[in-house]
């Protein structure tokens, strides 16, 4: 903005002030003295160039599909494809489960996302005395090689890009996803799709580790190392942000400590003497679509930013495609109320919304009965349509980033990329990432975040429609998706079975080579591979790396 | 009494990890003067009862949000009752569905939160529901 | 049965509502207390105290988890601090300890300070007795993170451990003045971290410093988390146990700690006796003079003493 400019603003705005709005605040008084985004970060009446006098069009945005990445990851975002639309879908038996995925592709679904029960992801088997009245309760029960070749049938694995939550035993997942496309016939190099493997925000917000975070750590770089090698198409960790803001954390906080996590993976795998360029163009990202429309799209566009300047002034990465933050987004299921479930029908298209607006390249939309069981087939599709209108009608999808140059949006993205790199700072001094988390820095963090937002609710700052305002009489919701409780039985006697069948020399051979392989310094990827090969559980597989990594404990005081 | 507190366990049974809810009920009823013991996630049936006689606590608040409810609420019951120390007031909360509810509190859990609940009504609730004199 | 007898046989549900009682009404325990007074005394109490975040906790679970190996019988009073606002506090170290929850030899009490200074609670020396009429061998006082100067665990155990960590900067000058000297054994734990060889180095200049020909204090490395140095912490633990039982240091402190009991158990009824005789209204007649300068404290004082004096004069029986 040039001398002249800026002055003729500042005079018409304080003409303004004086004839017009004081005026008017004097007889009429806001709704509130102070408004804030959905992070309690203070918003002005209004924005105007002036908020902006620092802004460098070039430097802070420039164009899309070239750096910062402000605007987006390609030339062309949704005008050549539109985003991903994957919804988040496992329950019961590999059976039941895969039923679920057959109608999902159906009705137009375009990639896979797998949920586990949490016996699987916590490396016990369905028959493990902690996994008793878990087994299929929240996701899919994997126990062997077995259920995921009845998961995956009918299902070319060279045609659809597979997510899979998967974290603490990721390497076993996919491990099985590799031996049922070699039996499908189909090479290791044309397999496309994510594992979560993002194993330190498990420790913060989501809480399915099992070793420790050291050995964790290894077997995320071994991975990295294995499908830089053999797996080219493979995202081989989504770092996700979604947990930590479903524990709580503000739309800051989410980007800073997700990008902390990304930081520890980035300097564990350099430290390792992996070549950036060749494994970081496969890192991709997971965030949360919350309520505060603005502050979302902003917060997209901040950390795309940002983790672009981190990569290339920190890491010094050459090749763009290390820049580039490309991410998967859900809607964020803790703003999903049980009382009168259908409004959240609309609380959805809002968020969506903001994922769309802010370049994700891959969606979940929640269903309106998030609050009150796993999602019902009718409510998936109206989930699934919400994104496929926002898709095909709403017309947002046709040119790129199109709330770049708002005032306050521009405003909003510096000031969260602010706040996030503030934040960064001081994990950095903290020793980074992992060390933060051992000092309970993060989680305690997100915690007062989460009991702030509990008790603005409860003070009615923050007013939730239909729970502290608007509330109504209502039936309760019918048609709630039950899950079999048989499953346990029948994934035992599975299990037994296959128990039977399986070549017993051959799998304990197995199971001791990977004991060594794991003490020593080799990796572990194709020793897992041989095992789950020769029918051996997930459970076994990971018991073999309890006995040399040992158990990560709950341990973080409130 | 001259010096007493409501003591309470709030615990996680079974393998569930959400415990954003649990730990919000933990701080809330802290800032309600009552004493919070947390046991983290993971905490099994046995490990749950054995805490909540040694801690002498008034209230165990139980918090499943994963669906395995009908196993481990019950069982933690069933302990109880062979420890006898069913003069332990027991509430929960998580996502129990309605049907869940009214089995539940057949065997003995006194009062089950959902989602959207004030904290300030499950304080209320304790308050109104333990006898803090017995000894 | 009454509530001592069920203690000393260590049925776990009466130790629980007699430490209960000695937390909410102190006046009421006495009488069990003082049952179980003659089975006490076999315990060794070992005093865990260091800054918040050392590996207090940690340290305790490992150190019990070891010696349960050799049939110890254990006991752990864990403090944390109560909010001075509400009253209410967040127990949280028994996290760590969740491993030992179901082993029966094993008795964890989680306690607030509830407004008590010092590091422990008022009730600390009271549940120690309690542990050890139920026949626990070794008894584990785990203080509030300490700055320095919540030094009280001296009064309560037979020898303390100082649990320290790499990386506490100019911390280390700070605890110097206070708890650094009452450390019997140092700990440093979370020797996985940078550093750790320099703060023995410091710790060992700071114990020269102190000099006065006492015996320097071992200082062993550990690694809470791996369970590293555990064993070697504990050999030195049953060591020096032997050693001070030899010097007569363990019947010095047992016995400061017994007259300070007694003392401190007077000025409770003291005290108590005092409302009881002078009455709540008379010391608030008194505040309001001093208040409105129409009297000052000491012969507010002064005044009410002779009163006390008088009413126990004129036999203030069953008044305690
Ligand atoms: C946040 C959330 C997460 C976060 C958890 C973060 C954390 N650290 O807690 C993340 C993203 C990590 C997560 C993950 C998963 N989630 Co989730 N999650 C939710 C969500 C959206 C909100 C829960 C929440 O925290 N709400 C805010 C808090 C404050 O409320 P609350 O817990 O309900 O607590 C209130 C009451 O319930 C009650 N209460 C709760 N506990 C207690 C205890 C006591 C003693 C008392 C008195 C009261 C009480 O009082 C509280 C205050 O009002 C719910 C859906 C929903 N909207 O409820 C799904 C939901 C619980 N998740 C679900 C699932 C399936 C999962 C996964 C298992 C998916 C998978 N297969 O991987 C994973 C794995 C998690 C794991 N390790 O166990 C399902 C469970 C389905 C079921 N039970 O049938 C739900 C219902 C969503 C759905 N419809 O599918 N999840
Ligand atoms: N790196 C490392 N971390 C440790 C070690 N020992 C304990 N910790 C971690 O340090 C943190 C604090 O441990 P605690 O045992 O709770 O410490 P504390 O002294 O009891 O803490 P307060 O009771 O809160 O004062 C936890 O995250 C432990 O896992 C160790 O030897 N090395
Ligand atoms: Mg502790």
């Amino acid at each position: 903005m040039n001398y002249q400019g800026k002055k003729r603003i500042e005079e018409v705005k304080k003409q303004w002030e004086s004839n017009l709005l004081n005026k008017v605040l004097k007889k009429f008084s806001e709704r509130k003295n102070t408004f804030v985004t959905g992070s309690n970060k203070e918003i002005n009446r209004l924005y105007d160039p002036l908020d902006l006098e620092s802004f460098d069009y070039v430097d802070d945005l420039g164009y899309p599909g070239e750096y910062p990445y402000t605007r987006g990851v390609q030339p062309t975002m949704y005008r050549g494809k539109l985003w991903t639309m994957r919804q988040y879908a496992g329950f019961g038996d590999a059976e039941e489960s895969n039923k679920r995925y057959q109608y999902l592709l159906q009705n137009g679904q375009t990639g896979l996302s797998i949920a586990f029960d949490l016996p699987t992801q916590i490396g016990y088997d369905s028959t493990h005395p902690m996994a008793h009245g878990e087994v299929g309760k929240v996701g899919v029960a994997i126990d062997t090689l077995e259920d995921m070749e009845i998961l995956f049938s009918g299902i070319p694995l060279d045609q659809v890009s597979t997510s899979m939550t998967i974290n603490a035993p990721a390497a076993v997942l996919l491990a099985m996803y590799i031996a049922i496309a070699e039996k499908q016939g189909i090479s290791k190099t044309e397999l496309n799709g994510t594992i979560q493997n993002d194993i330190l925000k498990e420790y913060v917000a989501r809480g399915t580790y099992i070793f420790p975070p050291l050995p964790s750590m290894r077997l995320i770089t071994d991975i990295f190392d294995y499908c830089s090698k053999e797996l080219p198409k493979w995202n081989t960790i989504s770092i996700s942000g979604y947990h930590i803001r479903e524990a709580g954390s503000t739309a800051i906080q989410e980007i800073a400590f997700t990008l902390a996590n990304g930081i520890a993976y980035v300097s564990a795998a350099t430290k390792k003497g992996l070549d950036i360029d060749i494994f970081a163009p496969r890192l991709s990202f997971f965030f949360n679509a919350h309520n505060d429309l603005f502050e979302e799209v902003a917060k997209f566009r901040a950390a795309r930013r940002l983790w672009a300047k981190i990569m290339k002034e920190r890491f010094r990465a050459k090749d763009p495609k290390s820049m580039m933050l490309r991410f998967h987004t859900q809607t964020a299921g803790c703003t999903l109320t049980a009382q009168q479930p259908d409004n959240n029908v609309v609380r959805v298209a809002i968020q969506a919304l903001a994922a769309v607006l802010g370049g994700t390249q891959s969606l979940h939309t929640n269903s309106r009965d998030e609050a009150l069981s796993l999602p019902s087939q009718k409510s998936v599709r109206i989930a699934l349509r919400t994104q496929q209108i926002i898709a095909y009608e709403s017309g947002v999808a046709e040119t790129v980033d199109p709330m770049a140059g708002s005032y306050y949006l521009e405003k909003l993205t510096t000031e969260i990329e602010q706040g996030a790199m503030d934040y960064i700072n001081q994990i950095d001094k903290l020793g980074g990432a992992p060390k933060a988390i051992e000092k309970g820095f993060i989680q305690k963090e997100i915690q007062n975040s989460a009991y702030k937002y509990q008790k603005d609710i409860e003070n009615k700052e923050r007013i939730i429609v239909g729970v502290n305002q608007f509330q109504s009489e209502e039936e309760p919701m019918k048609d709630l998706l039950k899950v079999n409780p048989e499953i346990e039985k029948r994934q035992a006697e599975k299990l037994n079975s296959i128990k039977k069948r399986r070549n017993e020399a051959e799998v304990q051979e197995n199971l001791s080579l990977l004991k060594k392989i794991a003490s020593s310094e080799q990796n572990v990827m194709p020793a897992i591979l041989s095992c789950v090969r020769s029918y051996a559980t997930l459970g076994e597989v990971c018991d073999q790396l309890r006995e040399v990594f040992g158990e990560y404990k709950d341990s973080i005081k409130i | 009494m001259k010096n007493a507190r409501i003591r309470v366990l709030v615990a996680k049974p079974g393998l569930d990890g959400h415990d954003r809810g649990a730990k919000v009920i933990a701080r809330a009823l802290r800032d309600a003067g009552m004493e919070v013991i947390y046991t983290g996630l993971r905490q099994t049936p046995e490990q749950i009862v054995e805490t909540a006689i040694q801690e002498d606590v008034n209230v165990i608040g139980l918090s499943i949000l994963s669906g395995a409810h009908m196993y481990l609420f019950p069982k933690i019951m069933e302990l109880l009752a062979e420890k006898e120390a069913t003069d332990i007031l027991v509430i929960a909360g998580g996502i129990i569905p309605n049907e869940d509810i009214a089995e539940l509190k057949k065997v003995g859990i006194k009062e089950i939160f959902t989602p959207g609940t004030d904290t300030n009504k499950i304080v209320k609730f304790i308050k109104e529901n333990i006898e803090i004199t017995k000894t | 049965m009454d509530l001592g007898t069920r203690v000393r046989q260590g049925d776990t549900r009466a130790v629980a509502k007699l430490i209960t009682l000695v937390e909410n009404d102190f006046q009421h325990a006495q009488k069990a207390l003082k049952d179980l007074h003659q089975y006490c005394g076999k315990a060794i109490v070992i005093g865990i105290t260091g800054p918040p975040g050392s590996g207090k906790s940690t340290i305790t679970d490992r150190l019990t988890q070891h010696i349960r190996k050799i049939g110890k019988k254990v006991g752990i009073i864990a403090i944390d601090p109560s909010s001075p606002f509400t009253g209410g506090a967040i127990l949280g170290d028994r996290i760590r300890m969740q491993d030992l929850a179901t082993d029966q030899e094993v008795f964890i009490r989680s306690i607030g300070t509830r407004g008590h200074l010092g590091g422990l609670s008022r009730s600390t020396q009271a549940i120690v007795k309690i542990m050890d009429a139920m026949g626990k061998d070794i008894i584990f006082i785990e203080t509030v993170g300490v700055g320095q100067s919540e030094i009280e665990v001296i009064k309560v155990s037979d020898i303390i451990l100082l649990v320290t960590i790499p990386g506490m900067g100019d911390d280390i000058q700070a605890l110097k003045a206070g708890i650094m000297e009452i450390g019997d054994i140092f700990v440093v734990n979370k020797a996985d971290r940078d550093g750790a060889d320099k703060l023995i180095t410091e710790i060992e200049m700071m114990i020269h410093l102190n000099g006065e020909g006492k015996k320097n204090p071992p200082i062993i490395k550990t690694v809470g988390i791996e369970n590293i140095g555990i064993a070697q912490l504990w050999k030195e633990i049953e060591r020096l146990i032997v050693e001070l039982e030899e010097n007569g240091q363990i019947y010095q402190r047992r016995r400061n700690r017994v007259r300070k009991e007694i003392f401190d158990l007077f000025q409770e009824n003291w005290k108590d006796m005092f409302f009881q005789l002078i009455g709540e209204a008379n010391l608030e007649r008194e505040v309001e003079k001093v208040l409105k300068q129409e009297n000052d404290p000491y012969c507010a004082v002064e005044k009410l003493t002779e009163k006390f004096k008088k009413k126990i004069f004129q036999g203030g029986n069953n008044i305690v």
